[in-house]
Formats: structure tokens, sequence, C-alpha cells
């Protein structure tokens, strides 16, 4: 028999409901990949074992009773450490979380657990989001399962890396300004950032919280639309969550119908500046979908090249505001300052936050701090918010146009660990192409379009849809993949982890 | 524009209350000019007459029933905290000593 690992979330599923297999089994598969692998991919900050098992217990009893379960019930499920788990130790990947364990469920685990999916445990991230390949984890890199000496993307590098590695069939990631869909890209997975507003934002510890959207990291397109419709739709608890059903996205992935439907090719996104073998597997990918039907346009976007200036403004102002919760009073780590008797809160405040927050993470909240600031704000964060307003009239012209827009995920393959680690800016550029849709709040999905030449690593391809059209980039990610698989004989493959795959000298300097 | 100074830095770390080493000062002063003279790109075209967006959804307050519904218990509220007395946080002291 296949091993259970290598099944896509919709194949355990069926093989549940057809009881050839237990949740307990698909679970334990799960737990002894991790047990395999882990040390090496570090997808992993958190891992918990009896929780899921206990959980695969129930949801086997349940249906041994015939009971009616959700079509992914039983399947296990990886979930970013950013995303309140009550019981479950969540640290966003930061040293001033460390050890904290929420009294609550964000929401979206609420649903997980409702709908019986075993959680086998959290996954490591830039701390607090921040980053985009999770070498800022306070906690140490995840490593590539591609190549162990590369990034895994970021900020949602640990659960990409962990479905790339088959230690999880679904996992759940937040993006920002790309944190879902470019890990995907470079790790050769699928990742879907919702509309904004799909998915519940309660319980999810803000970054920015305009940008803020929670969505699926899986193997297959249609394992991110029964996902989605797993964790979306309304929620009372969060005031900007969409008041409407979830998109029918399930039935879009499952009919990958794109005969007439016109692809616009945004010129801004494409082409200058990304590298070949990535800009290659892109165009032929376009040329698939020509091939089943589709109609190509080429749009312009010219506001899009302010995007990325726009967004590290007003991710930072945003960031700066909601990390000020993180003070040393109600939870979190609490540091006196050294050869001071009696220290006041504030000073008590700035030593811990210091000893609490890395790099990244300061850099952002003092240019945030910066950008808000009297004399500043007008010529910061306002110009940027007007900047916010011609993109979204770009795409809304661009929407006139054609029924979906498309670009690479991210300009590059996933460079080497440490390469970009002292270069902020070099850093920063890897989000161009995913930051426009988080800052209109358009859904966005990344799927593999195949090896780059150069390097023979996954290069992505993006989707992205109008606001609430969720169930149209689905279909063509669908019907791309299709295509794909066709031309392949299959999905892509990375080549085999095993325990010996890197030596322990080298990975600790790497960490 | 005006650069950003190794001094505006260290004001701007205290007023987001990070106390910063010297080091970190001469680390990050350096980075966070680079970023800044990037960032007022954003200056460049964005005009008078274009209405700010704060958000990508129009906002509008959601209320509840005014009724008595589960909350933490003082036990959960309080189990995340550095230090707590009397079911309730304790912190370090907030007026000066004089």
């Amino acid at each position: 028999m296949t091993d259970i690992t290598r099944l896509t979330a919709a194949e355990i599923a069926d093989r549940l409901t057809r009881k050839e297999i237990s949740s307990v089994e698909a679970t334990q598969a799960h737990l002894d990949r991790i047990a395999a692998v882990d040390g090496d991919v570090h997808a992993f900050l958190h891992i918990d074992s009896e929780g899921a098992l206990a959980a695969a217990r129930e949801v086997d009893d349940r249906r041994s009773k015939g009971e009616a379960l959700s079509p992914l019930a039983g399947v296990p499920i990886a979930v970013k450490d950013v995303v309140a788990t009550q019981g479950q130790p969540t640290t966003a990947g930061s040293k001033i979380l460390e050890g904290w364990i929420p009294p609550y469920d964000a929401t979206l685990v609420s649903r997980l657990r409702a709908a019986g999916l075993p959680i086998l445990g959290k996954t490591n991230m830039d701390e607090f989001a921040m980053g985009s390949s999770t070498e800022h984890s306070a906690y140490g890199p995840s490593h590539n399962p591609w190549d162990l000496e590369r990034i895994p993307g970021g900020s949602g590098g640990g659960s990409a890396a962990a479905v790339a590695a088959y230690e999880a069939p679904l996992a759940i990631g937040t993006d920002t300004g790309g944190s879902i869909r470019q890990p995907a890209a470079v790790t050769g997975t699928v990742g879907a950032k919702p509309t904004y507003g799909g998915v519940s934002r309660y319980g999810l510890i803000a970054l920015a919280s305009s940008l803020d959207q929670a969505g699926p990291c899986t193997r297959s397109v249609l394992d991110a639309a029964l996902l989605h419709e797993v964790i979306g739709g309304h929620d009372p608890m969060d005031s900007t969550s969409i008041d409407a059903p979830v998109p029918p996205v399930i039935a879009a992935a499952r009919k990958a119908d794109i005969k007439g439907l016109r692809i616009g090719i945004v010129k801004e996104i494409s082409g200058e500046g990304f590298q070949p073998g990535v800009q290659q597997r892109f165009e032929e990918s376009v040329q698939l979908l020509v091939d089943r039907g589709a109609e190509v346009v080429e749009v312009s976007c010219p506001t899009f090249k302010q995007g990325l200036a726009a967004y590290y403004l007003i991710l930072p102002s945003e960031a700066s505001s909601n990390l000020a919760k993180f003070d040393a009073m109600r939870y979190g780590l609490r540091v006196s300052p050294e050869g001071v008797d009696s220290p006041s809160a504030e000073q008590v405040m700035a030593a811990s936050r210091d000893a609490g927050f890395g790099d990244e993470v300061k850099r952002r909240i003092i240019l945030g701090t910066y950008a808000l600031s009297s004399g500043y704000y007008d010529a910061y964060y306002g110009q940027a918010q007007k900047v916010r307003t011609l993109i979204a009239r770009d795409f809304a012209a661009a929407f006139e146009k054609a029924d979906v827009l498309v670009s690479p995920t991210a300009p590059t393959t996933a460079f080497k660990l440490g390469d970009k680690l002292d270069d902020p800016m070099a850093m920063y550029l890897n989000d161009v192409a995913t930051i426009p849709a988080n800052l209109a709040g358009i859904p966005g999905l990344s799927l593999p379009s195949g090896l780059a030449d150069e390097d023979a690593l996954p290069a992505g391809f993006q989707i992205l849809a109008p606001a609430t059209r969720d169930d149209l980039m689905y279909g063509v990610g669908a019907a791309l993949e299709a295509a794909l698989f066709e031309k392949w004989g299959g999905p892509l493959t990375p080549p085999e982890l095993t325990s010996a795959t890197a030596e322990p000298t080298a990975k600790e300097a790497l960490r | 524009m005006s650069t950003l100074s190794r001094d505006e830095v260290a004001h701007v770390a205290m007023l987001a209350r990070i106390q910063l080493s010297d080091d970190e000062l001469d680390h990050l002063a350096g980075q966070l000019d680079q970023i800044v003279e990037f960032v007022a790109g954003v200056g460049e075209i964005a005009a008078d007459d274009i209405p700010p967006m704060s958000h990508p959804l129009p906002l509008s307050n959601v209320t509840r029933p005014d009724e008595v519904r589960p909350s933490l218990t003082a036990e959960q509220a309080l189990s995340g905290a550095p230090a707590s007395e009397l079911q309730r946080f304790e912190v370090p002291r907030i007026l000066d000593q004089d």
C-alpha cells in the first residue's frame, strides 16, 4: 500500500471515508515522518502527538458510529505558530512569547477541531511573521526540503516545509505580504491567500491588521479549496470578517473549466528582474492555459512599482501599534534592567522588549514608530495609504480587461540560508509580486509551475482574482495543475530526505 | 526627505519602549536610513486629491446583544502573567519614587 504520507488530503479523506485506513493510522504515519525528518527540516516548533492522536481516536469513533462528518474529518494538519491554540504553546516565533500557552482557541482552530482535523503541532515562522525566509525565527530557521541549505520561504516557511517534506498533508499559514504564497512557490507546494476577511482573524497574533489573512498550505489545489471551506466564513468575533457565504471554491477546483476565461499578465510583476528559469516556467504555464481555451491579455498596473514602498510603511506602522501589547505586564517575557534598583514599569518594559524581540522586529517597530510620529505622518503613512488607493484602482482597471491576473509568485527560487540575512532591502524585494494583493485585499493562489533550469528548484505561478471571487483562482489553479501533472506524469516530488542527509555539525551551524 | 540619524533612531526606540545597546544602535541606524530612503518613494506619485485607503473593506462597527456570556476565568486570564498576586497582575512600580 502507498505510504499514507505521500497521499494528498483529498486522497486520505477518501480512504478514511471508505474505512480503508483510520485517522489514528493517518495521524501516526505523519508523526512518524516528523520524527524521522524534522531534525533536518525543523518545520515544527512544537509537536502534540498526544492531542493529535486523541482527536484522531475521537473522529474514528464518531465514524464507526455512522455520524455525518466533515469532508476532511480525520486528516491531520499543522498550524502556524502565530495562531492561538488552547493548551498548546503559541510563540509567533518570538522569544518574548516563549512558553506562552493561550487560554483560548483562534476561531479557525475551533473550526478545525469541530471538523475533526487532528492538530499535529505548531510550525516555525519568522518572528511575528516578519520575514521572507524563516531565518528570523527566534528558534532557528527551517530548511527547504528540496535543498536543506536553502530557505523554505517566509514567514510561513515551517508550514510550507512541513507540507513539502510530507510531515503534514495540510497546514495553516498567514499571509500579510505573501507569507503563504512565497513559501509555497519556493517549496513546490500550493498556498492560498483568501480574500481579506474571508477567514476570521480572531486568535491570530496580529502583525498588520489591515493586511493579515490566514489560509491553506497544501500539495494540491483541491486540498487548498477543501481546507478553505473548513476555515472560511463569517465570524462575529472578528469585526472585519465578511458576512457572506464562502465562495464555491471546492466546486470550482473540481470543475476546473477555463474555456473563454481572460487571463491577464501583469507587465509590472513579470519579465524584467525575474530569474530566467522562473520566468520561463511561468510563460510555459500561460501557454498551457491558452492550449486549454483561455485568452491572454497584457495588463499594466503602473502603481505596483510603489507598492513595495507603501507596504513597508503600512506594515511597520500597524505592527508598531499591534506589538505595543508585548509590554511584559500581562504575559510574555519580563526582564529587569541590569544595575537598577526597583526599576519602573517603563524600564522593565524597555529591557524586556530589547531582550525579547529580534533584529527584524526591532527594525520594523522603530520604522513604524518613526513613520507615525508627529511631523512625518503625512509624508509617510498618509502617502502610503494614497498609494494603496492607486493600487486598488490599478486592480479594478485590470479586472475590467481580465477575469484573473497571473505572474510568477516570487522573483527567484529559494536562496541559500544566510545569503540575505543582513540585507533587509534585498529580503524585502522577494515580496514584490505578492504584496499588491494584500494592499488591495484580493485573493491570491500560488502553485508549482516546475523546476527552474538553473538550479532545479521549484518556481511558483501566482493567480489573483477580484475580491470575494476566490472560486475563480481555484478554478484556474486546478486547470493549470491538471495540465502540468499531465505534462510531468504526476506532481513534483522533492528529493528523498533521510536523517543522514545533513551532518549534525553542518545542521547546527545553520541554526 | 531628511535622513535618519543615529540620535533619531535612539529617540524613536525610546518612544517605542525598546532599550537598545550602542552596538544595536550602530547596526540598526545604517539599515533604517537605507529603508527610510527607499520607502520615501511613496511621496513621488500620490497627489493631494487621492483619498487615503486605510483598509480593503468598508468597516462598520459590530455589536452584540448586551447579555452575560461565559468569559475567561481570572485564573485563565492570569495564566500567562509574569507575576500575579491576589488574582491581579503584579507589575513593577508605575510612579516615581520621589
